[in-house]
């Protein structure tokens, strides 16, 4: 079993059984009517076979088709699905074992975002009193394959960080389409040994991901055993439809038998209502869609139910991840997905705000604190995310880092217990009769155990400046000295030889 | 046998362990003999109460600054280290005798002001006080000016330390300042102040000798005020 993450003692559960049991009930309605329009014709005749009602329809320049999907076959489906699913890693002690009746919380990067910011200090003399003071510049750069190696190897830092999902967009010149899949997978596994999740964007470049996952694993059988690669469809696009290229990429990954996240991603108010049950109803009917087409496609086959519910902002129709509304949805999904005994993918810490600072705090230290109580299994998009995703910055995902370490501290086991009530009871009597009526004695027992939380790490000391961010830029520029956990010289030869279209500046060992 | 019962008492301050009751910080070690037991042990092997106070128990508490330093010791070490070292003065006291009674660097008479509850900070302060080597008569909470002054003189002490916590009770620091000089006691007593509302301005409007912001400053100062006395 994976020792990763934390085990949240005593899960939330905002929805009683009855109010499940009524998300379950309204999802199964709304995939038998409406229906869901799907765009994929496969994807239409597994389900058709299955037993859904199937109508041809002409979406704009698509063929499409009207799919009712009656509850026995969704039923069927999360009989097959396995409840425990693991995510392997190039590091075998690095492995997250999901068990969606378990409680254990992990906690991983995401999101293709184009930006990276960079921080530089920068001394400034006050106009006013001609003192000089160091304050940190932000540069916003467009990402590309390097700042993704640097993640990476940032990722594989960071003791709260289980699982990298890459976070940037590879956008350097010589990405094309036909290259930008192994490369991305290659920076990304070439640079951390923990599992590495991720989407492919051109159907064709899957067989040469899982080629290379293999190597590094070590054969088919061997790469099954240890998927050190898992994969994220975004199948659904909301309200309700299959989108054709996501769901043949679906279809295929379950048939390799390599773990998949069905992901969907409504916005209430936009493409999904935005009340609660009314969203909670809709993102669960997509995500339960998207695993009966696994299922179909490969029974047994490993899948985890992702979704990402989000509040659309009300002033521009952008995403909103700092709000509770967003607490609610991810909490009411992680029991849905708890109920029907299927892993759980869900999301916190993201910042709207574009920069680090007060907001981003504010709003990533909510939903760390809150989310995690309702025990998903995989919390993603956690670290260093800004400005709704659009923007990945290491220094914040260096913040983040310490803010989940707080959460997970929260979540842990209670200690009040029968067995304390002795040594509470005499700790308490010696030092009533002791000089000065101090526990410092008790508390540094706690203290070496490691059972107190250290405090926030980046405090600085100046009276008129908050010096954090000049902190953890530093601690950055510490981290990223680090020597990098490479593949081994035969294994980086062997994917180059086998993986047209990797970028030989990526490979560590050409001279 | 001498240069291991001194080497253990070293060991048993860092582990901040009072006697033989006490567990240690990294292991149990209860049962085996503490800093009490140990001081005792040396005081019936002849050894001098100088060589234990300062290789034994200041050597112990000088590490432990050093570990503090360093951050792998925190302040409940460094209390508990000081504990030790209280216990062991505690066994010594009855053999520093004489017109030489050892008092280590000088004594202290501490207390928090008249109408002031807050002790958490001046205990802090007595502690550490007390694991640095100095004589520590600690007059507790709510103290008149008069009551302190009176303790002062009867312990000869060289030094008065003062906690405030309420910026209502700081001025009553200066009504001790103004006591002792109305006893003519003020060339033979210093004064240090401290606690959060209070400043070395204020330590110097009220005429107090020194201010500490923490316990830390609160030694060095006494220290400094100390041994300037001893040289005048
Ligand atoms: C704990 C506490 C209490 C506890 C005290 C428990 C105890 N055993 O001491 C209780 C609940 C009893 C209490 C009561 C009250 N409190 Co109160 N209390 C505090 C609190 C939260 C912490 C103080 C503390 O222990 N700090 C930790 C220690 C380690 O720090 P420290 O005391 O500053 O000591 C360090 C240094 O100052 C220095 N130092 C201290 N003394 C000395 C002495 C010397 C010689 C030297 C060199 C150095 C030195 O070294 C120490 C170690 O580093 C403070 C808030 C604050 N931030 O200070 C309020 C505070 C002091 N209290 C306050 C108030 C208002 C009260 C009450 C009036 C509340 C009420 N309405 O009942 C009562 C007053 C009771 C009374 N008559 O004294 C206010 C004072 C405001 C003001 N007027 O100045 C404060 C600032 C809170 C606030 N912001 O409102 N309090």
């Amino acid at each position: 079993m994976s020792e990763r993450g934390v085990i949240v003692d005593n899960p939330y559960e905002r929805l009683s059984r009855e109010q499940v049991e009524l998300i379950d009930k309204t999802s199964l309605d709304l995939l038998e009517n409406p229906g869901i329009l799907c765009y994929h014709e496969e994807s239409v005749s597994l389900l058709e076979k299955a037993g859904a009602s199937v109508k041809a329809t002409r979406e704009g320049e698509h063929d499409a088709w009207w799919v009712r999907i009656p509850a026995k076959v969704v039923k069927k489906a999360l009989e097959t699905a396995p409840s425990i699913v693991t995510l392997g890693a190039r590091n075998p002690e690095n492995r997250v074992v999901l068990d969606a009746e378990g409680t254990r919380v992990h906690f991983g990067s995401g999101s293709e975002t184009n930006y990276w910011l960079e921080v530089e200090p920068e001394t400034y003399v006050s106009k006013q009193d001609g003192h000089e003071r160091v304050f940190p510049v932000i540069k916003r750069n467009r990402g590309n394959v390097d700042y993704l190696c640097r993640s990476a190897h940032l990722a594989e830092q960071l003791e709260n960080l289980d699982f990298f999902i890459r976070n940037i967009n590879v956008q350097d010149e010589d990405i094309t389409t036909e290259n930008k899949d192994v490369n991305v997978f290659f920076a990304s596994l070439n640079n951390i040994t923990k599992p590495v999740i991720g989407g492919v964007a051109d159907f064709n470049q899957l067989e040469k991901v899982v080629g290379m996952a293999e190597i590094i694993a070590g054969g088919k059988a061997e790469l099954v055993k240890n998927p050190v690669v898992s994969f994220i469809t975004s199948v659904i696009k909301s309200p309700l439809q299959v989108v054709a290229e996501t769901a043949e990429k679906l279809i295929a990954i379950a048939r390799l038998g390599l773990p998949v996240v069905i992901s969907t991603s409504p916005q209430g108010g936009s493409t999904a209502p935005i009340d609660e049950m009314g969203m909670v109803a809709q993102v669960n009917a997509e995500a339960l869609t998207g695993i009966v087409i696994n299922q179909l496609a490969n029974p047994g086959a490993p899948v985890i139910y992702g979704a990402v519910p989000v509040r659309a902002r009300m002033d521009d129709l952008h995403d909103m991840y700092g709000v509770p509304e967003f607490c609610h949805y991810n909490m009411a999904c992680a029991q849905m997905a708890r109920y029907y005994k299927v892993p759980c993918y869900s999301t916190a810490g993201v910042g709207d705000a574009k920069v680090p600072g007060i907001q981003a705090s504010v709003e990533k230290m909510f939903t760390f604190t809150a989310v995690p109580f309702a025990a998903p299994d995989l919390i993603h998009y956690a670290f260093g995310l800004l400005d709704k995703t659009q923007t990945f910055s290491p220094d914040q995902a260096i913040l983040d880092n310490h803010q989940i370490g707080m959460a997970k501290f929260l979540q842990r086991e209670s200690g009040v217990k029968a067995e304390e009530a002795d040594r509470t009871k005499k700790m308490i009597e010696e030092v009533m009769n002791s000089p000065y009526r101090m526990y410092a004695r008790y508390a540094r027992k706690m203290l070496r155990r490691g059972q107190i939380f250290a405090g926030f790490p980046f405090e600085g000391d100046a009276e008129d400046q908050d010096q954090t961010l000049l902190m953890v830029n530093e601690k950055l520029k510490e981290i990223e000295g680090k020597e990098p956990q490479h593949l081994s010289e035969d294994i980086c030869h062997r994917i180059f030889e086998k993986t047209p279209g990797l970028l030989p500046r990526l490979n560590p060992y050409s001279k | 046998m001498k240069e291991k019962l001194i080497e253990s008492i070293v060991e048993n301050v860092l582990q901040g362990r009072r006697n033989k009751d006490d567990e240690g910080i990294e292991e149990d070690f209860a049962g085996e003999p503490g800093v009490a037991e140990l001081v005792q042990e040396a005081l019936d092997n002849g050894i001098d109460t100088n060589t234990i106070l300062l290789e034994g128990l200041s050597q112990g508490m000088k590490l432990v600054g050093e570990k503090y330093e360093t951050g792998e010791y925190f302040i409940p070490d460094m209390l508990t280290a000081a504990e030790a070292v209280e216990a062991g003065m505690n066994i010594m006291e009855p053999h520093l005798v004489g017109g030489d009674k050892n008092e280590g660097k000088g004594k202290v008479v501490m207390a928090t002001v008249e109408k002031d509850l807050h002790d958490i900070g001046k205990n802090l302060v007595s502690i550490m006080l007390k694991g640095a080597g100095f004589t520590v008569v600690d007059l507790g909470i709510d103290v008149p000016a008069a009551r302190i002054v009176e303790v002062a003189e009867e312990e000869n002490a060289g030094l008065v330390g003062l906690s405030a916590l309420l910026n209502t009770t700081m001025v009553n620091m200066g009504d001790v300042v103004k006591e002792l000089e109305q006893k003519g006691l003020r060339g033979q007593v210093k004064v240090i102040i401290g606690g959060a509302p209070t400043s070395e301005d204020f330590a110097r409007e009220i005429g107090a000798d020194g201010y500490g912001k923490d316990a830390f400053a609160a030694i060095r100062v006494a220290e400094q005020l100390l041994q300037a006395k001893g040289e005048s």
